[in-house]
């Protein structure tokens, strides 16, 4: 295959930016995304040019680390798959294709295709602080769970924190990411005792870096674990009913 | 040997600090565009059940039931209260749903602008569940909201309405829906206020935290049902009498 990549090319978080266009040739459609990307940067090197730098882990869709804007698309065309696990095949030979980073104030762009995405552990760090025993490890299945709850944590559980969602939504809103990281924990038993204040420390620390939810769905449409938005309106509904019920009886004002 | 001092029981935060910190947020802003939006889906509703009454013409001693309809409205509560306050009462809290509602959503665009910046994308953004309503919400709202003020001065204060008589609710449509201008005008508000419902008849559940498997295929349903029936209601009105069906 015989593409024409289009990149964002930015030196430095404070460097003028800009589109560069870049052939890649011989691709296989067995290669993925990323693969497609260490082809063009080996030629790169080998011609003494800077190569594109792009965040990569783990290239099996579970770190997060990864993540671009392909022709429009937050990890690309295909649903429910970071950019890692995303593979040339779904291109045609001779397509063009435009690269770029997230986009959203919170996250500026640090070089190239990276961005810097540490506002999300701000939001993790507001809520992520349970009151658990830290003694000798519970005999396994002291703690009863419904199994629905367990399924319905670990669905929310399953967010990479990729920043697709907020690279998706036409208002910077990080409501998807903050509502899965709260609700996997307010959906569990070992979640409650800080259940409400939870939920006020991470919504407030989510506005303080992103916008705000008008409901169009996008996040869930790019998100690449398929996460449902029915987790904002948890989020939502626990938000409200810390600010309205009497919760410092319990510990959680 | 010193006391352990214990955590206060209920920490007292002042009242301000809870009304400045929830009606501040956007999770709470939101939830105020839902409920207030929820009070204006409702007046909307009864405002087209009302106008409805066009249709039924004049009873058998010539008077118009729209007419009778709207002095029954100013009539509200009898002679319990002074005549209009009941309707002035409904007034005012339309007016206030009307405020916090518009008030709320410049506020939370002026954030999100900010967070979104001046950082767009250079493809085109392929839209994978936005749809045309939910993306024209502010457009939509405020085309419905440069209507209503034509609105008001065409049929409740009668300054743009030339032939206008107070009380005379029959005759005053007739007079400003057959211009064929102000008709058109009608119904591209009509248009833009399906749309608005469409988006945000679904979306106050979101915002209100209304999420349960049993009934989230059904919120769909309800947004769609509820903007036809808008759009339906109030096109048939105008259609009617433009086309000279309503005398």
């Amino acid at each position: 295959m015989d593409l024409t990549l289009k990149v964002w090319r930015q030196a430095g978080p404070d460097a003028e930016g800009g589109f560069k266009t870049y052939e890649a040739n011989g691709v296989s459609p067995e290669a993925s995304f990323l693969e497609m990307l260490d082809q063009v940067n080996e030629k790169l090197n080998e011609a003494g040019e800077e190569p594109i730098a792009f965040d990569h882990d783990c290239r099996e869709g579970i770190c997060g680390m990864c993540g671009v804007m392909i022709n429009g698309h937050p990890h690309g065309p295909q649903d429910g798959t970071a950019t890692c696990q995303l593979h040339m095949r779904k291109f045609s030979d001779g397509d063009s294709i435009v690269i770029e980073p997230w986009r959203s104030t919170a996250m500026p762009v640090v070089r190239d295709l990276i961005v810097d995405r540490s506002p999300f552990d701000r939001i993790v760090e507001a809520g992520g602080f349970i009151t658990i025993n830290t003694g000798a490890a519970p005999d396994a299945n002291m703690t009863r769970i419904p199994k629905e709850a367990a399924d319905s944590a670990m669905d929310a559980a399953s967010c990479i924190g990729c920043a697709a969602c907020v690279a998706a939504c036409p208002n910077s809103a990080a409501n998807l990411f903050t509502a899965a990281k709260m609700q996997h924990l307010n959906l569990l038993p070992q979640g409650q005792p800080e259940r409400y204040t939870r939920a006020v420390a991470m919504v407030e620390t989510m506005e303080a870096y992103f916008g705000s939810c008008t409901n169009h769905g996008e996040c869930e449409a790019a998100c690449p674990k398929n996460i449902s938005i029915d987790f904002i309106a948890m989020m939502n509904r626990d938000y409200v009913k810390a600010q309205f019920k009497n919760f410092a009886r319990a510990g959680q004002a | 040997m010193t006391t352990q001092q214990r955590p206060a029981v209920r920490q007292r935060r002042r009242w301000q600090d809870w009304l400045s910190g929830f009606f501040t947020s956007s999770v709470g802003l939101k939830w105020m565009m839902a409920l207030t939006g929820i009070g204006l889906l409702l007046y909307v509703l009864a405002h087209l059940v009302g106008n409805l009454k066009i249709f039924l013409g004049a009873n058998e001693f010539g008077e118009y039931e729209i007419d009778l309809y709207s002095e029954a409205l100013r009539n509200l509560g009898g002679h319990l209260v002074p005549a209009g306050s009941i309707l002035w009462l409904f007034r005012l809290g339309l007016i206030a749903a009307f405020v916090i509602h518009i008030g709320a959503s410049a506020i939370l665009t002026r954030r999100n602008w900010d967070a979104r910046g001046m950082n767009r994308y250079e493809a085109p953004r392929q839209y994978a569940a936005a749809n045309y309503a939910s993306r024209t919400m502010r457009w939509g709202g405020t085309i419905i909201l440069l209507f209503l003020l034509f609105h008001l001065a065409d049929l409740t204060l009668g300054w743009a309405n030339p032939s206008f008589e107070h009380g005379q609710v029959f005759d005053n449509v007739l007079a400003s829906l057959t211009r064929p201008p102000v008709a058109i005008l009608y119904l591209i508000a009509q248009a833009a206020l399906a749309l608005h419902i469409f988006h945000g008849a679904w979306s106050l559940f979101q915002s209100l935290g209304s999420a349960n498997p049993r009934y989230n295929a059904f919120r769909r349903y309800f947004a769609a049902a509820f903007a036809s029936a808008m759009f339906l209601g109030n096109v048939a009105i105008v259609v009617a009498v433009w086309a000279g069906w309503v005398s």
